[in-house]
């Protein structure tokens, strides 16, 4: 690992609330999403989607449609190459079926027409012949041994025996003896815990615009969070070069994992391709709820000892994700990220990956960690009440800290658990009285965050302005903090940097905006990227004042001579090498690739107050406090919105949010009026306390800030609503029929 | 499609007769122009009634009020005097949507869309309010309660439609009250609701009241048992229970994505009294 990049300095730009580039255009329209793409000659897209949950494809029959006059291209599973197993074939078979319809919205074939109304017209004139399977959608039902086989062929080799094929991958992580662990325990408990499946419920629906030329080269505009990955698996998919297909990313009305892969886009590229003309894809609403990637849902089992004085002597979790039709790998993130708070001796983690006729999962906001640290955090919170301990207190008495063996292997160098917890028990939260039918909940959260391949290029442009191009779209205000870091690196006013994120032919490979990477990894390519370019002009410098390279020091935004004894000559600003860089050698830029190690992991811990009416079972949220370590706040607006944002989700997910499905295994809830997100009403105002333990991996001690503010709040609220009822829950959303029941003790 | 703006009642209920089947009217459009976008209906004419102008006037009538079918609920909640008259009614039309929606939703759309769950419409049955219908064999008068037959089904016949609708003459020391639960707090639809009017003589005994439920059953439940569990009273606890118990009796629900017949019967019967509570509290104020 990367853990000596840190040095202290005394930050001169980074830290300050500067103002978000892109804050104008966005309300004032200017800013272009998805949608607003628009070229000459294009045609409508529409996608036919599955009625059922479960179903073969007998026979499709397009010729009407292909008939009716407007209509260009017609599409279907068959018109797509074969290729070799892997997650782009997984891709296309879900962004299009083949043999089977594996879910409620799978989509079955598409159109492209000269306008919406005739696309959709065209959509009613194909002819699916379907033959209706046995369908399951919940996690116990589909591993028993009988259980409707949802796809054939992903069972990997270590799955223990005894399940249906649905049961595809095992994952076991710990160390330590378990039963010597549960025998030094006063009370071991085991209990059961349910999460339902939720969605990112970004505002943005997915669109995409393609253009297939009869060259063979392509171009595809698109909402995503990372085009580089759409360029892999869409090249893959129409069995074309990457270089021959050009992505560009639209600006984002959010993702939050749920727009790092495609739904749509090798479809639009398709009907282009068959169309030859540009074709653009629009989701609806409902379509984003029946076939875009939700996150998991989950059952799992926690077992834990503790001694009287709060101490864990054990624990175990055994987990069993579903995460759609096809293969993932969140279970494998949730059975290591369980236990990932504390310091324990005897830890055995298990987890489960499902299929099930459901749409297939995307990531959302630390996937995999919210659900497992639920379950984990409910049952520390039980056995505290158990012994009437001090929640906080015995968080403190576990806690994983600097040396700790991590239960999913490596030993944590700095980290700020510690820290956290000493800061939310300082806290006023902590502290303040609470009235009728009220009670105060906590827990803690965990997310690794990543860093990842990523190519930065900034170049000192001819009047001495700087622009960096990076290739990860901005999310959560990457941009402002990259062009932070530039600014501050190269000693120039934040004003004068613009970060600009561009395509996929313009800069070398990025890895997805996902683990929290961009302003770990870009922000570090960017600083060294800077770097480069002061070594550069310390050389132009050199070259203006004939003396040797190594005289030339960086120093305040300018080249001086480095000592008395390499000449005297005035300082050179950035201004001034610039205006001379064509005579100097050329053009200057600096630029980094980096495949980035070193993201430090991070932890939050989290207050809330609710008040449950004791008649209805409503919860209302009266107060809310995120402690989180961001490493250093690049801009401390936008971590404070990461971590509102990821409270503010993980309170709906805790409250409200699920997927519904009825007997026939269809979505019955594809709507905000039904899937309920919570409106601003709901909310209190969440207060953010950043704390900052460097991370040693990155030059200013930057962490990741974007997911672990999503994974406390769901154990946070449950524990905070079952000490307002005097009752456990175990089952998440805790929707007013479920918090009434447990209060009239079913 | 054709789009009609008629100025005048008869007007519409000519397009309306000539249409056969193939009309909508359109008041406000929050629940018409949805149900269009999202493929649900695709009717050949649309009757625009807003053009109408004493379909958009609020008027005193036999000390009473007459609302015009293309009032808006932000129309209706600026006119000072209805709402010190109907503060439950008020309170109900104005939970329908956000600032948007309020600009253009009326009762009668609200009526005539025939949802179980329309917050205004237990409202409107707790008032005893009365719609005036126009049709091809002329005008008629019915009671609110009566238009809703089922799940988007009214009783109106073809070619009707609803012009007005009026509220009676409020006694002195009356007043209504409304709730609904959601599992938010705004911009949901109800899982169950109740709308309240009651009277008080000036003991605080109540001589007249009314109690309307929504989302429990296929329409709107005027509830008698109700009422006879609070005449008579002061609304003390054992009224109140038995008011509470009676409604939950009366309540048929459905299990659904919203709610479960078992949640929805126990919540009713709280709305149903703390609504009770509310309109027992307004009325002394009105004293
Ligand atoms: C964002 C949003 C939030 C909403 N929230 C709520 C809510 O909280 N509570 C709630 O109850 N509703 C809610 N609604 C639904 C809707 O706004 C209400 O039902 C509203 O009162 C409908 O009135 P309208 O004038 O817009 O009706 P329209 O959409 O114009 O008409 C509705 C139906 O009634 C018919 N119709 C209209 N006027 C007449 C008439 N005079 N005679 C005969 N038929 C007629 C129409 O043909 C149509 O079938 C919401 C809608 C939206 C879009």
């Amino acid at each position: 690992m990367a853990l000596d990049e840190y040095e202290k300095r005394d930050f001169k730009v980074v830290g300050k609330r500067m103002p978000r580039p892109d804050a104008i255009d966005k309300v004032t329209g200017r800013a272009l999403y998805g949608a607003d793409m628009h070229v000459p000659g294009m045609l409508v897209g529409k996608i036919l989607r599955s009625p059922h949950a479960h179903a073969r494809i007998k026979a499709i029959d397009t010729s009407a449609a292909e008939a009716l006059e407007g209509v260009r291209a017609v599409v279907t599973g068959a018109d797509f190459p074969d290729i070799a197993p892997g997650e782009a074939r997984n891709v296309r078979d879900n962004t299009m079926a083949r043999d089977k319809a594996l879910y409620d919205g799978h989509a079955v074939a598409a159109v492209a027409a000269t306008s919406a109304a005739i696309a959709r017209k065209a959509l009613k004139l194909i002819r699916v012949e379907y033959e209706i399977l046995p369908h399951v959608t919940e996690i116990s039902d589909a591993m028993k041994p009988d259980a409707p086989v949802v796809q054939e062929g992903f069972v990997q080799e270590n799955v223990p025996e005894g399940f249906s094929e649905n049961v595809i991958s095992y994952h076991q992580y710990g160390h330590g003896d378990l039963d010597a662990g549960f025998a030094q325990a006063d009370k071991v408990i085991t209990r059961r815990f349910r999460t339902a499946a939720t969605h990112q419920g970004y505002i943005e629906p997915h669109a995409a615009l393609a253009s297939f030329g009869a060259d063979g080269t392509a171009d595809l505009w698109v909402c995503t969070q990372g085009h580089y990955f759409v360029r892999q698996l869409c090249a893959e998919i129409l069995q074309m070069d990457q270089a021959q297909l050009r992505v560009t990313a639209s600006e984002i009305g959010g993702g939050f994992g749920g727009k790092t892969t495609c739904f749509i886009e090798p479809v639009a590229l398709m009907l282009s391709k068959k169309a030859g003309a540009p074709v653009k894809l629009v989701m609806t609403r409902q379509e984003v709820f029946r076939a875009s990637g939700p996150t998991v849902s989950s059952e799992i089992e926690v077992r834990m000892g503790m001694t009287k004085d709060g101490r864990i002597t054990a624990a175990e979790a055994e987990l069993h994700y579903q995460g759609g039709a096809f293969p993932n790998i969140t279970v494998q993130f949730g059975a290591m990220a369980a236990f990932a708070c504390y310091d324990l001796q005897a830890v055995q983690t298990r987890g489960y990956n499902v299929l099930t006729n459901r749409p297939k999962q995307a990531a959302y906001r630390a996937p995999g960690a919210p659900m497992a640290i639920y379950a984990v955090e409910s049952v520390v919170d039980e056995l505290c009440q158990e012994f009437d301990l001090d929640p906080l207190e015995v968080r403190l008495k576990n806690a994983a800290r600097k040396g700790t063996r991590a239960s999913y292997g490596p030993t944590y160098p700095d980290i700020g658990l510690v820290a956290t917890l000493e800061a939310a028990q300082a806290h006023p939260h902590y502290s303040a009285p609470l009235g009728p039918n009220q009670a105060r909940g906590v827990a803690c959260g965990f997310w690794f965050n990543f860093g990842g391949d990523t190519s930065v290029s900034l170049s000192v442009d001819f009047d001495g302005s700087i622009t960096v191009t990076e290739g990860n779209p901005d999310i959560g205000g990457s941009r402002v903090s990259i062009a932070m870091m530039a600014a501050e690196e190269l000693g120039v006013p934040y004003e004068s940097v613009r970060a600009v994120v561009t395509d996929t032919g313009s800069l070398g490979h990025n890895e997805v905006t996902d683990g929290s990477r961009v302003t770990f990894a870009v922000g570090l390519a960017t600083i060294k990227a800077a770097r480069a370019a002061k070594r550069e002009m310390c050389r132009r410098a050199a070259k203006i004042w004939g003396i040797d390279e190594d005289a030339v020091v960086w120093e305040d935004g300018c080249a001086k001579p480095a000592g008395p004894n390499a000449g005297k000559f005035e300082p050179l600003s950035i201004k001034e090498i610039a205006a001379k860089s064509s005579r100097t050698g050329g053009p200057i830029s600096g630029h980094h690739e980096v495949n980035a190690e070193g993201a430090g992991v991070s932890f939050g811990v989290h207050i809330a107050d609710v008040e449950v009416d004791p008649e209805t079972g409503h919860t209302k949220v009266v107060r809310y406090t995120v402690f989180q370590d961001a490493g250093k706040a690049v801009h401390p607006a936008y971590v404070e919105g990461q971590m509102q944002g990821g409270a503010a989700q993980g309170i709906g997910w805790a409250l409200n949010e699920e997927y519904i499905y009825d007997e026939q295994g269809r979505l019955v809830n594809p709507g905000f009026l039904d899937y309920r997100i919570p409106v601003a009403s709901d909310l209190p105002y969440i207060d953010a306390v950043i704390l900052e333990i460097p991370n040693p991996g990155h030059p200013y001690g930057v962490r990741g800030v974007g997911e672990t503010g999503i994974v406390p709040p769901l154990a946070t609220l449950s524990n905070a609503v079952s000490r307002a009822i005097g009752r456990r829950m175990y089952e998440l959303p805790m929707s007013p029929p479920r918090i009434l029941k447990a209060i009239k003790g079913g | 499609m054709q789009y009609l703006a008629p100025t005048s009642v008869d007007e519409v209920v000519a397009a309306l007769a000539q249409a056969d089947g193939r009309a909508r009217v359109l008041a406000g459009g929050t629940d018409l122009l949805v149900q269009m976008k999202s493929d649900m209906i695709a009717p050949d004419i649309l009757v625009d009634i807003k053009r109408i102008p004493e379909l958009r006037e609020i008027t005193r009538e036999g000390g009473g009020w007459r609302i015009g079918a293309a009032v808006s609920g932000a129309e209706f909640n600026e006119h000072a005097d209805i709402c010190a008259d109907w503060p439950g009614l008020a309170e109900a039309f104005d939970l329908i949507g956000s600032t948007q929606v309020q600009g253009r939703c009326t009762l009668a759309g609200n009526l005539c869309n025939a949802s179980p769950a329309a917050d205004s419409v237990p409202a409107m049955v707790a008032a005893d309010a009365v719609a005036r219908v126009a049709g091809p064999n002329g005008t008629r008068d019915v009671p609110v309660v009566d238009i809703p037959v089922g799940p988007g089904k009214t009783s109106l016949a073809a070619g009707e439609f609803i012009t007005s609708i009026f509220l009676p003459a409020r006694a002195p020391r009356s007043a209504d009250a409304y709730l609904r639960f959601i599992p938010r707090t705004e911009m949901d639809i109800a899982v169950a609701s109740a709308g309240v009017s009651l009277t008080l003589d000036d003991d605080g005994s109540c001589v007249a009241a009314r109690v309307a439920l929504g989302a429990v059953a296929p329409t709107v439940l005027l509830v008698e048992k109700a009422t006879a569990a609070l005449i008579g009273t002061r609304l003390e606890g054992a009224a109140l229970a038995a008011l509470a118990q009676a409604c939950e009796s009366a309540a048929t629900p459905i299990d659904d994505k919203r709610g479960t017949v078992e949640f929805r019967k126990q919540v009713v019967g709280v709305l149903a009294r703390r609504a009770a509570r509310v309109a027992q509290n307004r009325a002394e104020e009105r004293a």
